[in-house]
């Protein structure tokens, strides 16, 4: 039978439109000329300019300072937020669910100006304090939607078990319920951690002085300093950090999967009897 | 003698409905008793109130002598096996059965021992590096005792522990539960809904219905001697007649009964006088099937009830053959095994004239009798018409 090519030209097509921008970007940064649309050879210039630029490496830092706390912070209260939510069912129970999912769909240009009347209004100077608390508020809808989940199909019979079977509330929750609630944590704090390091217009508004993170130091690099080949070698770089990661946690994922092969290999031989 | 495990007059509600209805019951120890009735009889929520899972409105739990009524569930040495299981899915073979002795605190040496030691008692010892997801449900089953097993609890709670299991591996996993009772010799409360699997494990059984316990005995009086229309229907097959006592004879009465023309002599132990109604159970097991009776000497056919019937129904049923005779307003089901020999050669067929007969002996007199309970028995649907012969005659509340 004659295969149609209509899959493999929409595959093509779909491919381009994802990543031809960034391979135009990737091949910019290597332009020796300073506009993107002339070819005048290869060079390592703008790497290097990049690897001098000391406010960029600032940005970053604070980027990852913030991101990290952030991340932390929203895991925190979002589980716990989650677990009240799944465990108190009460006619409150849909409000709260509400509240928790507003910050979802609120424009971040709302968000960033009320965190900013507030900041004000409470007398609090801006800098990275204000960002993380800023973070944090959207950061912990998203871990509290992933856990709840994650809860909605948790089996409350493990915990009487593990009640039944003498664990203390408190153990049977750290050594029963958190570690299977661990993936949707874990979900949410990546989701997290990517919003956080990626956010401008929130950041943009509750920022001062000092914390300038990364978005915000490109967004002024464009603007202002006409540093489009550097912008292109930083993005080139994070690119590639980004590819390695999610290689790294492929191959993770393979190297799990042929660990359990042999228990899987057995139970189809039939050799557990 | 004091019981080992005590419920004194516990009730539980869950909003209207009372899932259990002032229960007492006293369990020995070392026994296993069995909690047999329907679901929604209350017997798994008398359960979880021993575990701790719940708590009683009203009454107290005993447990040797402690009252642990309002004890939290992991300071009690009882230990429930959940009819999912509910092994830890994160955790190994062993890090489940290591888990009781984990929370306890108990030295790492000691817990590699326990551990061992009951990986052998229940054979699973090449599997303690599999997570749960990786092994049958037999497999589960017995790492779920073996867990609830290592740290020798007072109690065992059974909760319908066999009911995700098929057939085979369910009779394999009763004998299996039976030889590990016998080794460790604790005490186990058997949460079923299966008359089988009571049956068969039990030193005694409770059976419930609508949150009361309707009667405690060993599972053979339970069969033999059921004290309500509720147990003899809910437990095996049977046939309900009712009628009024005409005459008694030494331990017999003569007892006229709605539906059929002639009398029928019953073995009167409940000393019941002429005038009064009753209520009969008779096992169709009791019950002789064949196309021309036999002749009956003397003084056995003074206590021999025969009646002759149309047969309307027929089921086979590999070691035995179950009859659905119409006898007067009454279609009375029978069961005849089948045996090279039988007093009657010729096969019965549908619409074939039968006689039926039983032993006075073998009618029992139930003590209770409730009109829907006839819609128990098995096939329902063909006992409506007896429904509505008992409707409004029997001594409900």
């Amino acid at each position: 039978m004659k295969r149609s090519l209509l899959p493999i030209v929409i595959l093509i097509i779909v491919l381009v439109f994802l990543y031809l921008p960034i391979v135009v970007l990737s091949l910019n940064s290597f332009n020796a000329s300073r506009f993107s649309g002339t070819w005048d050879g290869f060079t390592l210039k703008w790497y290097s300019t990049l690897m001098q630029d000391r406010t960029i490496w600032q940005a970053l830092v604070n980027s990852l300072i913030i991101a990290t706390f952030a991340t932390i912070g929203s895991c925190i209260i979002g589980t716990t937020a989650a677990l009240a939510l799944n465990r108190w069912q009460t006619r409150l129970q849909t409000l709260h669910n509400a509240l928790i999912y507003t910050p979802l769909v609120v424009p971040e240009i709302l968000m960033g100006m009320s965190l900013l009347l507030l900041f004000t209004a409470l007398k609090i100077d801006c800098g990275r304090h204000t960002i993380l608390l800023a973070h944090i508020t959207f950061c912990v809808s998203f871990v509290a939607m992933t856990v709840l989940a994650r809860l909605q199909d948790f089996d409350t019979s493990l915990i009487e078990a593990g009640r039944d079977l003498g664990a203390t509330a408190f153990q049977a929750f750290i050594k029963i319920q958190l570690p299977l609630l661990m993936p949707g944590i874990i979900a949410g704090g990546l989701l997290a951690f990517t919003l956080s390091v990626d956010d401008f217009v929130i950041t943009f508004f509750v920022s001062g002085p000092g914390s300038t993170t990364l978005p915000l130091r490109v967004y002024s690099m464009i603007k202002h300093s006409r540093q489009m080949p550097v912008i292109n070698a930083l993005s080139t770089l994070l690119l590639a950090v980004t590819f390695l990661a999610v290689i790294a946690s492929r191959l993770l994922q393979i190297k799990r999967v042929s660990r359990s092969h042999p228990f899987i290999s057995t139970t189809i031989g039939g050799t557990n009897k | 003698m004091s019981a080992f495990v005590s419920f004194k007059n516990v009730t539980k509600r869950f909003e209207t409905l009372t899932a259990v209805d002032n229960v007492s019951l006293d369990i020995e120890k070392g026994e296993v008793f069995s909690l047999l009735g329907p679901s929604g009889c209350g017997k798994t929520t008398l359960l979880r109130m021993l575990a701790g899972l719940e708590t009683p409105d009203s009454g107290r739990v005993i447990l040797d002598g402690q009252d642990i009524t309002n004890l939290p569930p992991n300071l009690r040495r009882v230990h429930t096996i959940f009819q999912n299981y509910a092994l830890f899915p994160h955790m190994t073979v062993w890090d489940n059965i290591a888990f009781p002795l984990r929370v306890a605190r108990y030295p790492k040496q000691e817990i590699a021992r326990r551990v061992k030691g009951i990986l052998e008692l229940i054979r699973l010892g090449d599997h303690d590096y599999k997570y749960p997801s990786q092994i049958s449900g037999g497999q589960k089953q017995r790492v779920a005792i073996a867990r609830a097993l290592v740290d020798q609890p007072q109690v065992l709670l059974l909760d319908e522990p066999l009911a995700a299991l098929d057939l085979k591996l369910r009779q394999h996993m009763l004998l299996e539960l039976d030889l590990i009772h016998d080794k460790v010799g604790i005490t186990f409360l058997y949460v079923t809904h299966d008359q089988g699997e009571a049956m068969s494990l039990s030193d005694r059984i409770a059976v419930m219905n609508n949150g009361r316990i309707e009667q405690i005995d060993p599972p053979a009086k339970i069969y033999e001697a059921p004290r309500s229309s509720f147990v003899a229907a809910f437990i095996g097959d049977t046939n309900f007649l009712q009628g009024h006592v005409t005459s008694i004879s030494h331990d017999y009465c003569n007892l006229a009964i709605v539906g059929l023309t002639s009398s029928v002599k019953s073995y009167n132990d409940k000393a019941i006088r002429a005038g009064s109604m009753v209520h009969l159970s008779v096992r169709p097991e009791k019950i002789h099937i064949a196309k021309t009776p036999p002749e009956f000497k003397d003084d056995l056919a003074d206590k021999i009830n025969l009646f002759s019937g149309v047969v309307e129904d027929i089921v086979y049923q590999g070691s035995h053959t179950k009859y659905w005779v119409k006898v007067g307003a009454h279609r009375i089901v029978t069961n005849m095994p089948h045996m090279r020999f039988q007093l009657d050669q010729e096969e019965i067929t549908w619409g074939d004239s039968v006689a039926l007969w039983w032993h006075a002996d073998d009618a029992f007199m139930l003590e209770q009798f409730h009109a829907t309970d006839a819609a128990l028995i098995d096939p329902p649907a063909q006992y409506e018409e007896d429904v509505e012969i008992f409707r409004g005659t029997g001594n409900e509340p």
